[in-house]
This record gives C-alpha cells, sequence and structure tokens, in this order.
C-alpha cells in the first residue's frame, strides 16, 4: 500500500510539474484510524498527503461536477465506470481531466469491521497485503481483507478502472466467477409480502438525510425533484409513504446509469439496504437492454435513447 | 450532591414497571443499531460503551410533529393534538445528551418563543442519564462545557459501578423520583471513592482537542476569513450532521394534505441544504458549501454563544463518526482556530 501510495504521489508531481493539473483530487487519511478522506490537492508542496489503501471508500467521481478547470482524479474501478458514465451525460471536460486510474482489491465495509471488533474501538490500524492488524486498548486483532469488503466489492466484476490516463500498480484479477446478482436473484424469489416487508423495514429506517443522494456520482441535478416546492412532488417528512416513494424515485433515476460503486450505502448512516433497489434495476436494464453501465464512453444510456426493438411488451394494446 | 445506590435489576424492574403508568424511553437494540425508543414488554433495555446512533432530539423535538389538521370543508376549525400530563422517563442516555436539553431549552423554553410542543414534553419528562465509563475516541464532550459525567440537564446521573449504579441526584424532579422508590438507599463512602476513581480515569480519556473560547475569537471577525474557501470543500451537503446532532434544531413548517383534510407539521431541516435558505424571489443567500458550511460552525460556537452563553455542540462526536466523508468537526474548529 505504501508503495502504491508513493506512485500516486510520483504521478501527482509529475501533472503539477508537466502543468497538466490546477487540483487533483485523491485521499488522504482521515481523522479516525479506519477512515482515509477525500483531499484537494491544488499545491505540489502538498503532494505528500496522498495515499492508498483499502479505506479510500468514496467515490471520487461525485466532485467531478461540483468543479472547474484542470483536473486530476484518483479513480478505482467503480470510480471509473462513474467518470465513464458522465462522459456519456455531457457532464465532464475530458480534454482537462487527467484519470490517475489504480486497480482496487475492494474496499474494507467499516460496518463489518464493527461488528467483528464487537464494542472494541480501534486506535491504530495497520494495513498488510491481504491483511488489517488492528489495535485497542488491551486487544489486537487482525482481519483478512477478502472477509470483510463491502458487499459490492465482493461482486465487484471491474476492480480496474475501465478508463485512465496514467495507471498506477499492476491490474488485479477481476472475479469473472462472481455471481454479481445472486443476492437480487434471490430476493426476487421472495414472496410479494417478503418484499414489502423489506421495502416497509427499509423505508421506515431513512432519516431523508440524502447523504445516499449526495454521495451519489449521478444525482448532479441542480434541483432535485424531491426539493422542489413548486411543484410539490413529494411530502417532506418522514412519512413512510414519502421516504419510500422518495428511494424508488431515486433508483429509477439511476436505472442503467448506477455502476453499483456503494457510495449510497457507505454514507447512509441509518444502514438503509440501498443496494437491494439499485441491483434489482441494474439487472432489469441488463436483461432488457443489454447495457452495463460506465464501460463505453461512447455508448448511450438505454434511458437517454430508444431503438425500435426495444422491449415494449408491458405496453397492453 | 446527595447521592445514592440501586442495583442495576432493581432499576430495570422499576422502569420497566412504570411503563403502563408512564413512557419510558430507554436505547434498545434494533436490528444491530442502538436506538432510543418506548419500551414495549419485551424490549430489553441496553445500555453498551456505545452510544446511540440517532440522539434523544427526537424524543423531545420529533422529526415529524403535527402542529394541529384541519378540515378545509369546515372552515376556521383546527385541531391541536391533545397534550397529555401523562408522564415520561427517558433512561439511559449519555451525559451529551442530555446536555443538549439544555441547549434546546433556551430556544423552546426561552422567554421569547415558548413552544408549547416541546415544553409539554419537557417538563412532564425526568431524565435519567448515565455517565460514560468508557468514553470514544469521537467524544470531545469535555472540550464543549459537558464532560463524561456532567450533570447538565440530567434530573438523575448515574455511574455505572457494575452491579449497580450509583445516583447523583442533580433537580428536586430526580429528588422526587428518588424518595418514590425504596429500591434506593444511601451512598457510602466506598463507593464515591470507587465513583471518583471512575469519574477521574473517564475525564482523563477524553483529550483536550478544540478550545471554543479561541475558535469564538476568530470567529467573532472571521466572517470573511479564507478559511471558509477551504474547509467545506468535501462536504457533500448532506444532512447526516445536523440530523444526527442533539444540538441542531432548525426546522421546517409543511402541509400535507388529502382532500380537503390536511396536517400542518414541523419537520426537521437542515442549514447544508440549499433550499434551506432559498427566497421565494429566487435568491439563496447562501449559494454554496462555503456559505452552508460557515452558517453551521458560526450556528454553533459564535451565534448560540453570543445569545445563550453556551455552545450549541455538546462533543457527542455522531457527526465525527458518521460523516460520509469523514469531514471532522474537531478538524475545522482546530483550522479555524489557527486561521
Amino acid at each position: 500500500m505504501e508503495n502504491l501510495s508513493k506512485e500516486i504521489r510520483e504521478a501527482v508531481k509529475k501533472l503539477f510539474e508537466e502543468d497538466k493539473v490546477d487540483l487533483v483530487i485523491g485521499f488522504e487519511n482521515g481523522s479516525l484510524p479506519l477512515k482515509a478522506t477525500p483531499c484537494f490537492i491544488r499545491n505540489i508542496d502538498d503532494i505528500d498527503r496522498l495515499v492508498w489503501n483499502s479505506r479510500c471508500e468514496n467515490n471520487l467521481a461525485v466532485y467531478l461536477t461540483k468543479n472547474k478547470g484542470k483536473i486530476g482524479i484518483v479513480a478505482k474501478g467503480c470510480d471509473s465506470r462513474a467518470i465513464v458514465g458522465l462522459m456519456q451525460e455531457n457532464q465532464i471536460d475530458r480534454e482537462n481531466l487527467v484519470i490517475i486510474g489504480i486497480p482496487c482489491g475492494g474496499m474494507v465495509d467499516q460496518k463489518k469491521i464493527e461488528k467483528s471488533l464487537q464494542e472494541k474501538e480501534p486506535l491504530e490500524v495497520k494495513e498488510n497485503h491481504d491483511s488489517l492488524v488492528i489495535k485497542g486498548n488491551g486487544f489486537e486483532e487482525t482481519l483478512k481483507i477478502s472477509d470483510i469488503l463491502y458487499d459490492n466489492c465482493m461482486s465487484c466484476k471491474h476492480r480496474n478502472p475501465v478508463i485512465h490516463d496514467v495507471l498506477i500498480g499492476e491490474p488485479v484479477e477481476e472475479q469473472d466467477d462472481v455471481d454479481e446478482f445472486a443476492g437480487v436473484k434471490a430476493f426476487e424469489e421472495k414472496s410479494s409480502d417478503e418484499r414489502w416487508d423489506h421495502f416497509v423495514k427499509q423505508g421506515e429506517k431513512c432519516i431523508r438525510c440524502y447523504a445516499c443522494r449526495n454521495a451519489c456520482p449521478f444525482c448532479f441535478c441542480e434541483e432535485c425533484s424531491v426539493d422542489s416546492s413548486q411543484p410539490q412532488w413529494f411530502g417532506k417528512s418522514i412519512a413512510l409513504s414519502d421516504t419510500q416513494v422518495f428511494h424508488l424515485m431515486r433508483s429509477f433515476h439511476i436505472a442503467g446509469r448506477c455502476v453499483d460503486c456503494g457510495a449510497c450505502v457507505r454514507a447512509c448512516p441509518m444502514d438503509v439496504d440501498l443496494r437491494f433497489f439499485n441491483k434489482k434495476i441494474e439487472k432489469d436494464v441488463r436483461e432488457l437492454f443489454s447495457h452495463e453501465a460506465g464501460i463505453d464512453p461512447e455508448a448511450a444510456p438505454p434511458l437517454n435513447t430508444y431503438n425500435t426493438d426495444d422491449y415494449d411488451d408491458f405496453i397492453k394494446s | 450532591m446527595k447521592e445514592m445506590i440501586i442495583k442495576k435489576d432493581a432499576l430495570m424492574n422499576l422502569l420497566t414497571g412504570r411503563a403502563d403508568d408512564c413512557q419510558v424511553f430507554a436505547p434498545v437494540e434494533v436490528e444491530g443499531s442502538l436506538v432510543i425508543k418506548e419500551i414495549q414488554p419485551g424490549d430489553e433495555i441496553t445500555i453498551s460503551s456505545m452510544n446511540t446512533k440517532a440522539s434523544i432530539k427526537e424524543t423531545f423535538f420529533p422529526q415529524r410533529e403535527r402542529l394541529f389538521s384541519y378540515d378545509l370543508s369546515k372552515p376556521g376549525e383546527m385541531k391541536e393534538p391533545p397534550f397529555s400530563d401523562r408522564k415520561r422517563i427517558v433512561f439511559g442516555i449519555r451525559p451529551c445528551d442530555a446536555k443538549s436539553l439544555t441547549v434546546f431549552d433556551c430556544v423552546f423554553k426561552g422567554k421569547d418563543y415558548p413552544d408549547p410542543y416541546y415544553i409539554d414534553k419537557r417538563d412532564n419528562t425526568i431524565v435519567i442519564a448515565v455517565g460514560c465509563n468508557e468514553p470514544s475516541t469521537t467524544c470531545f464532550c469535555s472540550d464543549t462545557g459537558a464532560g463524561p459525567f456532567s450533570t447538565d440537564g440530567a434530573d438523575l446521573l448515574l455511574v455505572d459501578l457494575d452491579g449497580s449504579y450509583l445516583v447523583r441526584v442533580v433537580t428536586e424532579k430526580g429528588e422526587s423520583f428518588v424518595n418514590e422508590n425504596t429500591a434506593f438507599t444511601e451512598a457510602g463512602q466506598q463507593q464515591a471513592e470507587t465513583r471518583d476513581a471512575i469519574v477521574d480515569k473517564a475525564t482523563k480519556a477524553v483529550h483536550a482537542q478544540v478550545n471554543p473560547d479561541k475558535v469564538k475569537k476568530k470567529l467573532d471577525d472571521g466572517f470573511d476569513s479564507n478559511v471558509w474557501d477551504i474547509i467545506h470543500e468535501k462536504c457533500i451537503g448532506c444532512g447526516t450532521c445536523t440530523y444526527l446532532c442533539p444540538t441542531c434544531h432548525c426546522f421546517d413548517i409543511v402541509d400535507e394534505t388529502t382532500g380537503t383534510t390536511g396536517e400542518r407539521l414541523r419537520i426537521w431541516d437542515s442549514c447544508m441544504y440549499p433550499f434551506f435558505t432559498l427566497h421565494a424571489s429566487g435568491g439563496n443567500p447562501r449559494k454554496t458549501g462555503k456559505e452552508r458550511m460557515r452558517q453551521r460552525v458560526m450556528h454553533k460556537f459564535k451565534y448560540f454563544v453570543d445569545n445563550n452563553e453556551m455552545v450549541a455542540c455538546t462533543g457527542c462526536g455522531r457527526c465525527v463518526k458518521y460523516c460520509p466523508v469523514n469531514l471532522d468537526i474537531r478538524e475545522i474548529l482546530k483550522q479555524i482556530e489557527v486561521s
């Protein structure tokens, strides 16, 4: 990990020296032992802040639609797919963007770590090749990284950046044998009552903080329909029907765009199972339109285009 | 301060036994998360070294509160929710959450704008807080005028002595509660000594990290400081910090209608949202994240201090722990301090 951090710094140094960037968005160590945090580097003297480890969990592409100028961005597989998606939607000035791609072994799930530590608090974390050594008051635990990855990382099919201008480190092996829709299929098997119960439970947890929406690279609308007051499409409170409709709306709006980066799940403070909504829609889009989001910058996302042979069995004559 | 002792089992029995004649709110584990809820038969009250994810705020200032309901077919008729005399017990909150009630009292129980909805709940509630033997690294309560065994906002403050609680009687309300129940006995010298050791250890564990006085001085003439250009940068503008915060109390008032009937609701709002300050004209005085972050910090560490002589932060650390991008308020305050 140290080597990769060093390699990032060297790449960024070169970019500044060659005047290719005014701003680099990457990760630095966070204020808590298990956290890495997004950082904005504008000066070559600050490049030593940049790090890479298995806690660099945010999707940095979310910042691209909020910043202008010559930007460099550290992009793991899912960040790079989000960038491709944003390119498809004309949200990116590609000429002024340098993608510093980094093959990713998956990000560790903070909640899984918390669970395995029970109530013990981590004070120091050291990352080895495939494990985290976590120390606290009177304990030391070694957790295998592959055991504590986020669910979406465990079934990720694009660990290597799908687009990059600079590549850090060596490509990693893709998880070709994993069925990324296994969870969705299991959910589809459930009765409608069981599925509804799950939906209700998730809706009840939501506090409408919009962390999911704001962490999502594809939620770049200047005015979200949920915020509109003229007309007001949604009730503003945490009444169950409104939280449910909010999540439905968001899922449908990112249909064919969501790259399953998990940013929404990671951001949610209330542990709402947001992935089950989005992954189901992703599966439908894959089956109906043969489209995988964030792969080909030239492809048109299914909701932005149509073909005469598109699936239309739902239209009843 | 008068101090009593009660066995943990006896206190739990006392609380669950009271669920008939009053509402008892306490931390309960629901789907792996610790939440404060009104306990129902079968619920197990859980006091762990972790704090609850959501604060006590919901119990006094609900995220969705009906102010009145109406029916347009009956003009002029409004129905207010019933104010009840039903007593409430809040048990097991931490001193940071109890302290937050003193912040709320300034806003909703002050001379200028007494809020009947809040006052009804506050006056009918006895607050039994439990001190923190093992503060977390995200805690900075000692810096904000509270501390792991602060009695502010509580009627009774409990110190966990393993099998029993040492009970510090803070208010008259607390005293009556103790006097009504025979399970409380006078604390002895030895228990007081154990308490001292626990309090001392916990207090030392909360390291000084921020200095609100110094921050306030910077903020007094820091409205145009360059520091605001930088510190908001990674903020994604969600409301996690404000909604989990025990002291944030900004709200919106909305109507929810069906046909001719409707309800006027008070719901939480967040200064981190761009629509919070959007004017009907289309103008917005806080256009970007910069102005919104400045407002959040200024409100907590300057304006509230100017108006009420206390910071609107209890150092509970929820915003530190749950911010999706690890934007740590302690780091922000440190940056302001050296700006």
